[in-house]
């Protein structure tokens, strides 16, 4: 169950308390989250929307643990990452997050296989054990036959497949994604939100997904709004007593 | 190392950049090395002189003579072991580029004074007793595919000119020390003096004076010096490592200008490639962001950053101390003895290539400072 108002059970998978982000803009202070309150369980699959400027994306830097809150707390499975310290933080981030970009953002230079390997190359695993995990996940993404191929040789709706199985491969505690089909025609986005959801259902994955797309969000158990920095409205579903079911 | 594929990768991103970066370190580093030849050149003699010689020259000019009768003088001097005399020919061998040194020496004592120049002693006792006789250093007999017993005209092209002495090869030195020059041609004094004009007779061009301690050095040249005082030939005499350093002098000071040329050909290679990688790393900014936020360290960024700068620097390095080590033999053969032997020398291999990995680890390290410092959420919302 996802919950927005604090009350969440202390076992969720992501815990976040009182988070505020500001930043300062030449002299003046914009605060982009305002005391945000979220608990996310394992194997939810949540997407956030709202306007440009709603702080969906630094919301999403936060719990990728790239930013840093100017007050508050994330937790993510037992550990609160707002107080590692910056190479702490990139340790727990190649073990715990999976990350989607919405321009994929793979490495021009590297095949699809080189490009799924990048993780794990961070890992103590045997080059046969890294090839055994590559290929299973692009096994999952359904582009095996095309690992030698370069970013450049592969269709947008492609590369964002190989960019998901980059994020899978090291088996992260969650994925985060960022428009993971603002790129895209709406067939490759199908294609794309089929994968992510079959993600969720059958191997049981925790996804935490910005979009500005509705028809996306709707693939999604859960859709929360973000306005001026603050959770307003929970998704289709509805609030129930200040939780989302 | 499994690192080894991204790095080459990103090596390999622009080809024609790479060509060219690697490219310039040769061109620098096989400049680096040339220069460094012709400056080891330059000063062997100065390296190799004895620490026991001084030479003593005219005061006006060492192509002004010095009287014979110095040599009985200087031998009386405290400290004073040894004299020998030497006077320069200036022959031309079948051809005016075939240039050599021709020294006159002084039989008797050429051997004492200067050790390190060996003759075995067969091939000395037969030139000792013709007149005509001449010994040679190693390098000049291959060049000229000589062997003892050969007939070897010299035009003399100085002494009254014109007329051509031939000369019997009755022996071929070796220097005992590395670098030594064994290019000369010697014949005797005797066969010399015997041949001049009258006007030149009685005349040596220079000494060289072996001390009983190279501590007396300053008393002795100062006592000789002083012994010519208000002469008609006063005499100017120092070491023969000072001297071998006012000789090179002579062309200018090719010291300051190989440092200087060297100087500038480094910092426009730091330049060249600094600007390069900067240009390399501002690229892949986005990349880059991408790595770190995989969980790749700042460490490891800065570490690929350099590990590509380093590897241009080492491959260009190589390729250029490769070429320099091709070039310069064919260079020393081209120049026919016209400098003293090149030599590149391991030291310089070292030097240069330590110099491109210098240049090379500073020209990737800002760039990689930049990269590793930079925030990740910053770099790609720039994606």
């Amino acid at each position: 169950m996802i919950r927005v108002d604090g009350t969440g059970k202390s076992n969720s998978l992501i815990q976040v308390r009182g988070l505020d982000k500001t930043y300062r803009r030449g002299g003046e202070e914009i605060q982009v989250l305002q005391r945000l309150n979220l608990d996310v369980d394992k194997g939810d699959f949540v997407a956030f929307m709202g306007p440009s400027g709603s702080g969906k994306t630094t919301l999403l830097n936060l719990l990728g643990g790239l930013d840093i809150p100017t007050h508050g707390s994330i937790t993510v499975a037992g550990d609160e990452i707002t107080h590692m310290s910056g190479n702490k933080l990139t340790q727990w981030r190649a073990r715990h997050v999976g990350f989607i970009f919405q321009m994929y953002n793979l490495i021009p230079v590297l095949t699809a296989f080189q490009n799924v390997e990048l993780p794990l190359l961070l890992t103590k695993l045997s080059k046969s054990d890294r090839r055994r995990h590559v290929e299973t996940a692009l096994g999952v993404v359904g582009l095996a036959e095309r690992m030698n191929h370069y970013p450049r040789q592969l269709s947008g709706g492609q590369e964002q497949r190989v960019a998901i199985a980059r994020a899978i491969v090291a088996d992260p505690t969650f994925l985060l994604c960022d428009e993971p089909t603002g790129d895209l025609d709406r067939k490759s986005a199908d294609e794309i939100m089929e994968l992510i959801n079959r993600l969720v259902k059958e191997y049981g994955k925790t996804v935490l997904m910005v979009t500005h797309d509705p028809v996306v969000a709707k693939r999604a158990d859960t859709t929360l709004h973000l306005e001026k920095g603050v959770l307003v409205e929970a998704g289709e579903l509805g609030v129930a007593a200040g939780g989302v079911a | 190392m499994k690192f080894r594929g991204l790095i080459f990768a990103n090596l390999f991103r622009k080809k024609l950049r790479l060509i060219l970066t690697i490219g310039s370190f040769a061109v620098a580093l096989f400049l680096f090395a040339f220069l460094a030849v012709v400056r080891g050149a330059f000063n062997r003699g100065a390296d190799i002189a004895g620490a026991d010689r001084l030479v003593v020259i005219n005061r006006i000019s060492i192509i002004q003579p010095l009287p014979l009768a110095y040599r009985d003088k200087i031998l009386r001097i405290p400290g004073v072991k040894a004299v020998t005399h030497n006077n320069w020919f200036g022959g031309v061998y079948q051809d005016e580029r075939n240039f050599f040194p021709q020294f006159v020496i002084d039989v008797e004592n050429q051997r004492q004074v200067l050790p390190e120049l060996k003759v075995p002693d067969d091939q000395w006792n037969t030139f000792v007793q013709d007149r005509q006789g001449a010994i040679v250093g190693a390098k000049t007999a291959a060049r000229f595919h000589w062997k003892i017993g050969d007939r070897i005209p010299i035009k003399n092209s100085l002494f009254g000119g014109g007329d051509t002495w031939d000369f019997n090869l009755d022996g071929i030195y070796h220097s005992e020390r590395a670098g030594g020059d064994e290019s000369q041609f010697w014949f005797q004094w005797d066969y010399f003096e015997e041949r001049m004009p009258q006007s030149f007779k009685g005349n040596v061009g220079w000494y060289v004076v072996k001390l009983d301690n190279p501590d007396y050095a300053v008393s002795v040249a100062k006592a000789i010096d002083d012994m010519a005082a208000n002469s008609s030939f006063e005499t100017k005499t120092e070491t023969e490592s000072a001297f071998a350093a006012g000789w090179v002098k002579q062309f200018g000071n090719i010291q300051f200008l190989i440092m200087t040329i060297g100087t500038v050909v480094f910092f426009t290679l730091l330049l060249v490639t600094g600007n390069t990688m900067a240009i390399s790393v501002r690229e892949r900014v986005g990349e880059l962001a991408v790595l770190k936020a995989i969980g790749f360290s700042d460490r490891w960024v800065l570490f690929f950053v350099l590990a590509e700068a380093l590897t241009i620097a080492l491959v260009g390095g190589l390729l250029g101390l490769g070429l320099a080590a091709l070039a310069v033999p064919a260079l020393a053969a081209a120049l026919n003895g016209l400098l003293p032997t090149l030599i590149l020398s391991k030291s310089i291999l070292l030097l240069g290539l330590g110099a491109a990995i210098l240049v090379g680890a500073i020209s990737g390290l800002l760039p990689g400072i930049g990269a590793m410092r930079m925030r990740v959420v910053n770099a790609l919302r720039r994606v």
